[in-house]
């Protein structure tokens, strides 16, 4: 099976964000970046498909020279090829999109795995967008796979529930926490993974489509207050409204 | 919120991505193996169970043992990061990875002939053996050079009497690296797991590194043929793997450090008393400063000095200078981290007296702190004043 999984770099989830001095990116100085954590998951769905059925999985990232610290991560993990496509800085999610679909057009996979969002700006709309372009069926936020004789089956994770989709390869998957628990790479691993090529190509798509003109950091929210049914505690909740509030 | 570690002077841009990459998955390792279960074993005083197998298939034995014997091959860097790490987890963790790299693989492909070679290490890189290091007696610690285990010349081999104290995963060792003296001259020996007159009970009573074996080693008419002695003579021969492995512990102490400080900052802008964090007195703010600029200076020193390693360079006194200097500002560190954290700090549910305790040990072992200062002191002065 020809696999490709669709990996995307983010900064890492616990660091503080800051908004840089153009008021419309990250600052990413002191910042940490690292794979996607939900890619994370699709590279270990790749490599799991791989054993079972043998193959090659290809990882790919629309990004800029800095992205080589994904691209290798993912080596380490076991993938067996990796390409940069060096591209825009701040790629919308049409973008990526097409630019995921002009590798995949060159590759010709029989799969193809993303996470279900990046978790930098959370669009959620690229696994959808490339199935598009590639006139493919795609299931998004999947927490069960099977693939037998060239048939999937997916389970999603609905709202109170879980829905069980089939479809045909080659096709797109999106991947939700509770596919896998992805490995973390072994040193030996890290250290032969050095010395593998990267396949590093232009971009093929058109610029982005939208822009993004302003970022703001969310209002820190204040620590909540919890009261009993005392008498004070009454007294203190009509007096809060009142003035802290001003509600009442 | 996840560890991510501590980065003041973005240090991090000095490391090469596959050094990063290496202390990201040595990191989730210890999130996902070690931290759920540490502090269990630290109560039971027990390491735990499978971890060591676990640490093998990691890669973290053997880190700059050549790939020919099964090893990584890496740099004293990824070696420095991976310990730094695993402390951060817990010093006895760190203590197991410390001994099984630099205390028995070191000398092993220093000094061992190839037969021993090839006899130890694939299994030592695996976990599938352990290995100890033999130096410390009940009568001598930072003099180890009075040691009365002896080693006498016998037919096709040598015979070992004495007894060793104070000995990491000794009772567990397949392979004990032991130092012995053959005609008034320190040689080291390898002795095997269940070799005639070799016992090694495990110490009890332990306050500190509880999730760490330790042992005594007894040798009463030990045989260990021809092939086991090690090329080196003189103390120089446990000398080079203690320079080894200090180095390392240089770094793993900043594990702890980190691991407090983090715990005592986030602790601190939760707590409130007299009506606001405890994070905004003075008085605590202080103390958070000192842990991040004493932690910021040992990152810079580890850091240093793992390139000196690397480009062979290093001298045992730089090395002295930073094990000293890093154990003593991570055990200060907790003491600080244990004050922030009010009562909480003395209670399991916080890792602060976990590294504490342990940090206590790390302080003596490898060198105490005074030794290390006298070790220093002779290197500027000229003067020993050992003795
Ligand atoms: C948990 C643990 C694990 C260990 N693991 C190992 C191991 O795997 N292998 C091994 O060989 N050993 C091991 N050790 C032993 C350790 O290396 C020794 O404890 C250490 O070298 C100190 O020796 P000592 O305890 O005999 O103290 P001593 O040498 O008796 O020292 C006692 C005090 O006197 C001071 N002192 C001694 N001489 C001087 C001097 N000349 N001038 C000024 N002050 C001096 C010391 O600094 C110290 O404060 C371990 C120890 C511990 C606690």
């Amino acid at each position: 099976m020809n696999i490709l999984v669709c990996i995307s770099r983010v900064p890492d989830t616990a660091t503080k964000v800051v908004i840089g001095s153009d008021g419309n990116s990250i600052d990413s100085q002191g910042v940490k970046f690292i794979v996607n954590p939900y890619d994370e998951l699709a590279i270990e769905e790749g490599l799991r498909l791989r054993e079972k059925n043998g193959g090659v999985v290809t990882a790919v990232t629309i990004g800029t020279d800095k992205s080589t610290d994904v691209l290798r991560t993912a080596l380490a993990m076991g993938v067996d090829k990796v390409i940069l496509v060096k591209g825009e800085e701040n790629p919308d999610s049409f973008y990526v999109a097409e630019n995921l679909a002009a590798v995949a057009k060159d590759e010709n996979p029989d799969l193809i795995l993303l996470g279900r969002q990046s978790v930098d700006f959370d669009s959620l709309q690229i696994p959808s967008a490339l199935g598009e372009i590639l006139g493919m069926p795609s299931i998004s936020v999947v927490s069960k796979l099977t693939i037998e004789d060239g048939k999937v089956t997916a389970e999603r994770d609905i709202e109170g529930g879980c829905e069980i989709v089939e479809a045909s390869l080659p096709c797109i998957i999106s991947a939700q926490k509770g596919l896998n628990e992805p490995r973390y790479p072994k040193l030996p691993d890290i250290m032969k993974s050095r010395s593998k090529p990267i396949d590093q190509r232009d971009a093929a798509a058109a610029a982005s489509r939208t822009s993004i003109i302003g970022m703001e950091i969310p209002l820190k929210q204040r620590a909540g207050k919890i009261l009993t049914d005392s008498d004070d505690d009454i007294n203190e909740l009509v007096r809060m409204l009142h003035e802290d509030a001003k509600v009442i | 919120m996840s560890f991510n570690g501590v980065d003041y002077y973005n240090i991090d841009d000095l490391f090469s991505e596959d050094e990063l990459i290496v202390r990201r998955s040595v990191r989730d390792f210890v999130e996902n193996e070690v931290l759920p279960v540490i502090e269990k074993h630290f109560r039971d005083g027990t390491f735990p169970e499978g971890l060591n197998r676990k640490m093998g298939e990691q890669g973290l034995y053997g880190i700059t043992t050549s790939p020919d014997y099964g090893g990584v091959g890496a740099n004293h860097t990824v070696y420095g990061l991976a310990m730094l790490e695993l402390e951060r987890g817990d010093s006895g963790v760190r203590s197991f990875a410390s001994v099984q790299n630099s205390l028995v693989m070191y000398p092993i492909e220093a000094y061992g002939n190839e037969q021993s070679k090839r006899k130890w290490l694939p299994k030592l890189a695996t976990g599938e053996a352990i290995g100890c290091f033999g130096l410390t007696e009940p009568d001598y610690g930072s003099d180890p050079g009075g040691m009365i285990t002896n080693a006498r010349k016998i037919g096709g081999g040598y015979l070992l009497n004495g007894a060793k104290m104070w000995i990491t995963n000794g009772s567990v060792a397949d392979v004990s690296v032991v130092w012995a003296k053959l005609d008034g001259t320190v040689h080291g020996f390898l002795v095997e797991k269940g070799t005639k007159g070799f016992s090694a009970p495990e110490m009890r009573g332990k306050y500190s590194l509880r999730a760490s074996v330790t042992s005594e080693l007894i040798l009463n008419d030990v045989e260990v043929p021809e092939e086991n002695i090690l090329s080196i003579a003189g103390l120089k021969g446990p000398l080079s793997c203690l320079t080894k492995a200090r180095y390392g512990i240089a770094w793993g102490a900043i594990g702890a450090a980190m691991a407090v400080y983090d715990s005592a900052l986030e602790y601190s802008k939760s707590r409130i008393q007299f009506g606001k964090p405890i994070a905004s007195f003075q008085l605590v703010q202080e103390k958070l400063v000192w842990m991040l600029n004493e932690i910021t200076k040992a990152q810079l020193i580890a850091y240093r000095l793992g390139r000196l390693m690397d480009e062979g360079k290093a001298t045992p006194q730089q090395v002295s200078l930073a094990k000293r200097n890093n154990v003593s500002i991570a055990l200060e560190a907790s003491r600080y981290a244990r004050e922030i954290h009010g009562a909480n700090g003395i209670i399991s549910e916080y890792p602060i007296m976990r590294h504490s305790a342990n940090l206590e040990s790390v302080k003596t072992y490898e060198g105490t702190h005074d030794i290390h200062t006298l070790i220093l002191g002779n290197d500027i002065t000229g003067i020993q004043a050992f003795k």
